[in-house]
């Protein structure tokens, strides 16, 4: 049986021949600027999506990422570097990009919420728009070292998530999305009307400066010149790497495992003598932190701040990446988060609608396929091994 | 501070308070008869709202002048509008999703809830804008004492105690309200009775959202104003009403709205910065609330089958 689990391994070429596609597709669409070319394109993302899910092509590619994680991750990151540098010049391109790496990171700290602990949390954006606060007011009125501004981000949107704890404990269900619902429009109201903040103006963020490196200057190499959000770009994805590790092994530690038991069944798992309000606590808390570091580091990237940009159809954009994605597993999430912030901004047609048209597409969602897009496999403590 | 202020913000609670019982009771209503927290509830107000305004405009545009004749047909087709959306929201979304988890029928509701004040948003001409609300209803004013009662809101406040009334009369004393009490104690019991189980629910939806459009209606007749947004908070709002009250009665949720109003009220005389932070202020209490009595001033008995 050892030599069957052996061979039974699934080999790289799957995963690495899906990221190359995924890559040259993705510089192709982020590269294209003519309307008619950019629907052409997507319609063609999707057939050959379906085309390949037909011929059971998609298959290896899950079986390969599900077995060789660690490798595929490392050419995953090369991928962005390859589509990074490809773009080295372009600021929108760029900052786009970033934008989706930062939304992934907040949308894995959802993840833990939603996908592991069950922990009901309508107020992503608000804890997102936490971090982007703290990194305008400290960046402003003081001079932290901005990486440990990030830091604080994190923290206070921890901090202030801790004040719904006593609520979301207490409560189940519908009640508990009502308490975060309830603060996702209280912060936004408050963020209005209170004149430190800048009321509905928002206000200006500083740009970060590492080690006296200021992010707001195109870096030289030689003759090349690279975009200042270059800089951010690298931030980002230690950030996203740093974050997806973490839910990874969070993911298959004992952590994760009392984390599932408490979705599945709260009664049964205090049964077995697991601590629900102390399991719920951890879940809220490093969800919130990830997401509060994340709105940190947008907020220095966007330059700006406005309560406009954390309301409660941002935290449900958000939510509705979770259930595209599949909930509990990070890759979805990935491919959602593309999908949700890189095809608006493409196609300017449906900007406007985006709120609507992904309202639309998760009721499709969850009436036709509510497992989302790529459904979290079951999880896996031995490479290669299948029962 | 004299008497006639205090009977002003009274008369100000009472008209908050009857809008939000109004949303309040469409809440419990659904979560009698299905067990389930319908989120998009409050934008069902917003579309209500917007219906009587096309309405109004169209009619408007045909010459008719004449206000009592106005109204009337406004608040018909709202209604009307409103009953329909509400049965096909109950048949085609909710109803599907009986057997699948809660969250799912959270979310379809939260999205759904999305869609409405989104498409009021996009496709109602200039809808991201506030829109006025005409005056409709006559605008002279009592005096007593230093008092100043409104004509159009004692107009509104009946018409209010007359829909909850009715309601009231509706559930107790017909053979439909007998049904809708039946399948709200035990659905299972009520079919081998032989009520059409299916039709109830659509007809308890059809009513909870009629009332929604009442209290939009009313709500912009209030304020002389209306926006795509404002049922997100009257949702929240109601939803919460419904909960202190105790999710499944009525009584409980029309004493809720009252009470929820009351406090915004004595909290915007009471606390000096809480006329800006009047919303801050109604969502902290809502928050702290629910941290205090997570299920309501009557507790829900909770007994889970395992």
């Amino acid at each position: 049986m050892a030599q069957a689990g052996q061979t039974s391994r699934a080999s790289l070429l799957p995963g690495i021949a899906a990221l190359v596609l995924a890559t040259g597709y993705l510089i192709a669409l982020l590269a294209v600027e003519k309307q008619p070319l950019i629907i052409g394109l997507l319609a063609f993302g999707i057939a050959a999506v379906l085309a390949a899910n037909w011929f059971g092509w998609l298959d290896p590619v899950s079986r390969s990422f599900a077995d060789r994680e660690d490798r595929l991750g490392c050419f995953a990151i090369l991928a962005a570097f390859v589509v990074a540098v490809f773009f080295r010049e372009d600021h929108f391109v760029l900052l786009l990009f970033v934008t989706v790496l930062l939304y992934v990171v907040a949308t894995l700290g959802l993840n833990i919420q939603f996908g592991y602990a069950g922990v009901l949390n309508f107020a992503g954006a608000s804890f997102f728009g936490i971090g982007a606060y703290t990194s305008a007011v400290l960046n402003t009125y003081t001079a932290i070292p901005h990486l440990l501004v990030l830091l604080i981000g994190g923290l206070l949107a921890a901090l202030i998530g801790s004040l719904l704890l006593l609520p979301v404990l207490r409560t189940r269900g519908h009640y508990a999305a009502l308490v975060t619902i309830a603060f996702a429009l209280l912060l936004k109201t408050f963020l209005e009307v209170n004149d430190v903040l800048g009321g509905p103006q928002g206000m200006q963020v500083k740009p970060m400066n590492l080690f006296g490196w200021s992010f707001n200057d195109n870096i030289h190499i030689g003759s090349v010149e690279l975009s200042f959000y270059f800089s951010y770009f690298v931030v980002s994805m230690v950030l996203l790497v740093g974050a997806f590790i973490l839910v990874r092994r969070l993911e298959r530690s004992w952590i994760g495992l009392n984390l599932d038991a408490l979705r599945l069944d709260e009664t049964a798992a205090s049964c077995f003598g697991l601590d629900i309000a102390r399991w719920k606590i951890t879940a809220f808390l490093i969800g919130n932190f990830l997401i509060g570091i994340a709105g940190a580091l947008f907020g220095m990237v966007g330059s700006f701040v406005a309560p406009n940009n954390y309301t409660f159809a941002d935290s449900l954009i958000l939510v509705s990446i979770l259930l595209l994605g599949g909930i509990g597993n990070p890759w979805g999430l990935v491919v959602a988060t593309f999908i949700v912030v890189v095809v608006p901004e493409k196609l300017q047609t449906i900007q406007e609608y985006r709120f609507l048209l992904y309202s639309v597409l998760v009721i499709a969602v969850l009436l036709f396929r509510p497992e989302g897009l790529l459904p979290r496999p079951v999880r896996s403590y031995f490479p290669g091994w299948r029962p | 501070m004299d008497l006639g202020v205090l009977a002003q913000y009274i008369m100000n609670g009472l008209m908050l308070g009857m809008m939000y019982a109004l949303v309040a009771v469409g809440f419990t209503l659904f979560f009698g008869v299905l067990d389930i927290i319908k989120f998009s509830h409050g934008d069902v107000v917003t579309v209500g709202a917007f219906a009587a305004l096309a309405t109004f405009v169209s009619l408007r545009s045909a010459g008719i002048v004449s206000s009592p004749l106005l109204l009337l047909v406004m608040v018909t087709v709202a209604l009307v509008a409103m009953a329909a959306l509400g049965m096909l929201i109950a048949r085609y979304l909710v109803l599907p999703l009986r057997t699948a988890p809660a969250l799912n029928t959270l979310l379809i509701t939260l999205m759904l809830g999305t869609v409405l004040r989104e498409s009021v948003r996009l496709f109602y001409p200039q809808g991201a804008n506030p829109k006025p609300f005409p005056a409709l209803l006559p605008s002279s004013s009592i005096n007593i004492g230093q008092f100043n009662l409104r004509l159009d809101n004692a107009i509104m406040l009946a018409a209010g105690v007359l829909v909850i009334v009715g309601l009231q009369f509706l559930l107790n004393r017909t053979k439909l309200g007998l049904a809708i009490r039946a399948v709200a104690q035990d659905e299972e019991t009520a079919r081998t009775m032989g009520i059409n189980f299916t039709a109830i629910v659509l007809v308890t939806f059809a009513i909870g959202s009629a009332l929604a459009a009442f209290a939009g209606i009313m709500n912009g007749l209030y304020y002389n104003e209306i926006n795509f947004g404002m049922g997100l908070y009257l949702g929240v709002i109601g939803f919460a009403a419904a909960i202190i009250g105790g999710l499944g009665s009525i009584y409980g949720a029309i004493l809720g709205g009252f009470l929820f109003a009351a406090l915004q009220t004595i909290g915007a005389v009471a606390l000096p910065f809480a006329s800006a932070y009047k919303d801050v202020f109604a969502f902290t209490v809502i928050i702290m609330f629910m941290a205090w009595r997570p299920t309501g001033l009557i507790q829900e008995k909770i007994s889970e089958r395992v």
